[in-house]
């Protein structure tokens, strides 16, 4: 043979590359997978889970009306956070909250003005729904600053000194206007990229399989690691495509600032995006069978990163047990890069200690993969 | 030139399977020879897939040594695989790459240099006659056309040794002959080794050397020729005037002197015990009965076949039972039209799938239904099953139209589908259980059919094995039992032998004849052409055409020559084909 080893494992390695470029072309799948898929995630998560609370229906029992709840009434009405509804008396409000019209109930019992003309202490009486605790806690808190800051305006309007306990004057860092959108959407992107990375290479060696062009594949002179690079190029390509799609939306749709560096994104982002590739290649040569390894993708790589990777619950309250656990999944590393990047900046301690344990995960599932994939139908 | 391309000695390999332990290759040494064309026969599970796997080092030995072109396979996979070329079973083309996509594709993995390659791709494209189609998309090519490409991909390199695992199956008899053409073309010009197997005992002959295998074991290696010769001085023809040739098989076949008996023409063949001196059987030995009755016996010795020598290896090693099956009561006299078809329609879009056929079958008859991949026999045979409707005219079963048939008039029919629609996670005996009770079989009545068919089927051994795990020519056994567990005077047999070796194929003809003989009427398509020698009566289909219907002889004289005094089936399907048709490539 004329050609010499190393132009002949290129052209071996072009010919994969270029027929699996034809496959991309000719195979919406995978297209829709790397461009449609995060376009709508994002806009689910977007604008279907969000965090804040907003409007909240609220009921307000005044067994006694005057001035003074009519203000406090008011206050409450006002707020962007709160929808109030009036009764007036706690059982017509407690059955509204057992039928779940309203979250909570604020009331204001027949002597409210009277004690609070005469100075004494919680002269109103705050029910909340428990049921949601994270919500509940909002609604509460929520309560209790309406409620204060009613207090301070009718004791200057009155010219009172209340003896109020220590008043908290909250500030917010990084995400002043307390947008959960803004956190979430960053997250968002990380659990889009795990899963979209996985996928993507979970179903083309198993395709492979299964359509059985494995069996002639090792016949060639092809080698497994000019397979796997033939496999792995394309659709790394793909997956930063996907990528940029998601970050341009994050940015220029959902107003999510970029005060980081593009470039050290675009870094971490192609480091993470080889380790979810690895992933899906690991499914997809142990599985052998397309479907299996779609569904094992989606187990493997989507719930894990949606559950355990901080970017919508936090870990710090997970029991011990499962904290351990979400060091195993890659996406809990890129969420912290992702939401320090577009929100804090280019805080390299977290950037760099997140990317090293990316890294060593990068090194062992390449290790992995390739004791794995071996020239054998066994 | 003599030098072994391929040797093997004390070569073993075993699977482990769920339930037990196969000896795929058991202790098995051979050799094949250099620049010769060597086929692998046997029946299924003898090992021959096993055997070219270890060969292309993507199967490894469990131990014994494995020699490629003078390299050990399995310490050099990738040097052995540098330098040959293998055609698996199922080719790896990619359905969404071109035809020149694909060709490109197995240059680059084979590294053909750039400058040789459209010179290559020309003859190939021309021998394979697909150059008008390097445009279009692999998986819009007709079954032939794919192999033909499969082989081409393969051949891009001219390969020192080609290995190809049963190249033929399902592919339609003149795409088969264009592929063999090709094939030894290779041997002719490029002094190409070939090692193939296959299913096909009329390939097997025309090969330089075959190796018979059976469980992983090397039965003979040898000449053809040499192989028939085993048989020589036992093989005879048999005809009876005025008697059915279906009911003479059977009798032949349960003498304890003939060893097979199969339906040839208008006669039977036999293949006769070995005995200590052979000698024309006599006509009273033989067929005492017709003898008494003053029927005309002509016995007569005839060369043997290839076909002959191989049934006669194998039955001696399987220690073979007369195959036996029970009694099915069936009323009616034997002249009554059972199936009536009048233009008979089936359009899908702009595509006509069946166009206007007509054809009855009498009671009693086995109806043959054959054709390509894409002829449109299993389209026509869903619509009669009810499985389809019909776009236009008529079909009755039994008088019926089975898509509006009440569940008691369906019970008449059995059916048995083409990919075997068992339950692979239930046991043998579970299967019926179901099936039989499907049809409204309980207690007693169903035991005793469950007992039938274990016993008739020779399924007790597997009973309680997993149908997934059964072999393929018991799956069929199974499928056929369980479409007739409730007794049916019709049944519909959707290629019920594809992909099951010579022998299972025999056995499963030999039952099915049997049920023909109790006045069960039996529809049948198939693919390979001998088979419609044990049809009463066939139909020929083409693009959902009718080509040409009548008896097997009927057929066979339309493609009789003075070149071609005694042809075949098949050539009398390739006639009908090229003398009716335009061949296009696509399906």
């Amino acid at each position: 043979m004329a050609v010499n080893k190393t132009s002949a494992r290129n052209m071996r390695l072009m010919g994969m590359l270029r027929k699996e470029m034809w496959q991309i072309i000719r195979d919406p799948s995978s297209i829709a997978i790397a461009f449609v898929m995060p376009v709508v995630l994002l806009f689910m998560f977007g604008y279907g889970v969000s965090l804040d609370a907003k409007n909240i229906p609220v009921g307000i029992a005044v067994e006694k009306a005057d001035m003074m709840t009519q203000s406090l009434s008011d206050s409450f009405q006002q707020s962007e956070f709160f929808k109030p509804s009036y009764y007036h008396s706690i059982q017509e409000a407690q059955q509204a909250l057992e039928e779940r019209k309203i979250d909570g109930i604020v009331w204001l019992r027949s002597n409210f003005s009277e004690n609070l003309q005469a100075g004494k202490q919680a002269p109103i009486e705050i029910i909340i729904n428990g049921v949601d605790s994270n919500q509940a806690n909002i609604t509460m808190g929520y309560i209790q600053g309406v409620w204060q800051s009613w207090l301070t305006l009718f004791s200057n309007a009155r010219g009172i000194q209340l003896s109020l306990p220590v008043v908290l004057e909250q500030r917010v860092w990084f995400n002043s206007a307390l947008n959960s959108r803004l956190f979430l959407v960053p997250g968002v992107i990380a659990v889009i990229m795990t899963m979209i990375g996985s996928l993507l290479t979970a179903m083309v060696v198993a395709r492979e399989w299964e359509r059985g062009t494995m069996e002639a594949l090792m016949v060639t002179p092809l080698s497994m690691k000019e397979m796997l690079a033939g496999k792995l190029i394309p659709y790394f390509i793909l997956g930063m495509g996907s990528m940029f799609i998601s970050v341009a939306l994050a940015v220029w749709w959902f107003g999510v600032p970029l005060r980081g560096s593009f470039w050290v994104m675009v870094l971490v982002s192609a480091l993470f995006m080889m380790v979810s590739l690895l992933i899906g290649l690991l499914i997809s040569i142990v599985s052998k069978n397309q479907f299996v390894a779609g569904q094992t993708a989606i187990a493997a790589s989507f719930l894990p990163a949606f559950l355990l990777s901080g970017f919508l619950f936090d870990i710090n309250s997970m029991p011990t047990f499962i904290q351990g656990i979400t060091y195993l999944i890659p996406a809990r590393y890129f969420v912290a890069q992702l939401q320090t990047l577009f929100l804090a900046g280019n805080v390299w301690p977290v950037i760099l200690s997140n990317a090293f344990a990316l890294l060593v995960m990068l090194i062992v599932l390449a290790f992995l993969v390739s004791s794995k994939s071996r020239k054998t139908l066994e | 030139m003599s030098k072994a391309i391929l040797t093997l000695s004390q070569v073993n390999k075993t699977f482990d399977s769920q339930d037990y332990q196969v000896k795929a290759i058991d202790d098995m040494s051979f050799a094949v020879k250099t620049g010769k064309v060597t086929g692998l026969i046997g029946p299924d599970g003898a090992g021959k897939t096993t055997l070219m796997r270890l060969a292309c080092g993507i199967l490894t030995a469990d131990s014994g040594k494995f020699e490629v072109m003078g390299i050990d396979v399995t310490k050099e996979p990738l040097q052995v695989q540098s330098q040959i070329g293998y055609m698996p079973q199922r080719f790896g083309l990619y359905e969404d790459l071109t035809v020149q996509e694909n060709l490109d594709l197995y240059a680059d993995l084979q590294n053909v240099a750039k400058d040789k390659r459209q010179a290559r791709y020309d003859e190939l494209m021309h021998m394979t006659g697909m150059s008008p189609f390097t445009g279009r998309l692999a998986g819009k090519l007709s079954g032939g056309m794919k192999q033909k490409l499969g082989l081409a991909c393969t051949l891009i390199r001219s390969p020192k040794l080609l290995l190809l695992d049963e190249p033929t199956v399902g592919v339609d008899p003149v795409s088969r002959r264009e592929l063999w053409e090709i094939v030894y073309r290779q041997v002719q010009e490029q002094g190409m080794s070939v090692l193939l197997s296959t299913a096909y005992l009329d390939e097997a002959e025309r090969c330089d050397e075959v190796v018979l295998l059976h469980e992983g074991k090397l039965i003979m290696q040898g000449d053809p020729d040499e192989f028939s010769q085993g048989v020589n001085g036992r093989v005879f023809q048999v005809r009876v005037e005025n008697s059915k040739h279906r009911s003479l098989q059977q009798k032949l076949s349960q003498n304890p002197m003939v060893l097979d008996a199969l339906i040839e023409g208008e006669g039977v063949r036999l293949v006769m015990i070995e005995q200590n001196e052979q000698s024309v059987p006599k006509a009273e030995d033989l067929l005492p009965d017709m003898v008494k009755a003053n029927k005309k016996v002509n016995i007569k010795a005839v060369a043997p076949r290839f076909e002959d020598a191989f049934i006669a290896r194998l039955k001696n090693k399987q220690n073979s039972k007369g195959l036996s099956i029970a009694e099915i009561q069936v009323s009616g006299s034997a002249d009554d039209e059972v199936i009536r078809v009048e233009d008979l329609t089936r359009k899908f879009g702009d595509f006509t799938a069946v166009d206007k056929i007509n054809f009855h079958v009498k009671r009693g008859e086995i109806f043959g239904l054959l054709g390509a991949n894409g002829a449109g026999k299993s389209t026509a045979f869903r619509m009669l099953c009810g499985l389809l409707p019909v776009s236009s005219g008529k079909v009755a079963v039994a008088g019926m139209d089975l898509r509006v048939a009440t569940a008691s008039a369906r019970r008449k029919i059995g059916y048995m589908a083409q990919k075997f629609s068992l339950y692979t996670d239930l046991s043998v005996k579970q299967n019926l259980k179901f099936f039989s009770s499907a049809y409204g079989l309980r207690k007693e009545a169903q035991q005793d059919r469950i007992d039938w068919a274990l016993e008739t089927f020779e399924l007790q051994e597997y009973q309680d094995t997993n149908a997934g795990n059964l072999p393929l020519g018991y799956k069929q056994r199974l499928s056929f039992a369980a479409a007739l567990m409730h007794e049916p005077e019709i049944l519909f047999l959707d290629e019920p032998t594809s992909g099951v070796d010579p022998l299972a194929r025999r056995e499963f003809w030999q039952r099915t004849n049997a049920l023909a003989e109790m006045g069960v009427t039996v529809l049948v398509t198939t693919h390979f052409m001998d088979e419609a020698n044990y049809c009463d009566y066939l139909v020929i289909m083409s693009k959902g055409k009718i080509l040409a219907s009548g008896t097997p002889l009927d057929m066979k004289n339309l493609a009789r020559t003075e070149a071609q005094p005694d042809p075949s089936m098949e050539d009398a399907f390739i006639y009908l084909i090229q003398e009716k048709e335009q061949p296009d490539g696509s399906e």
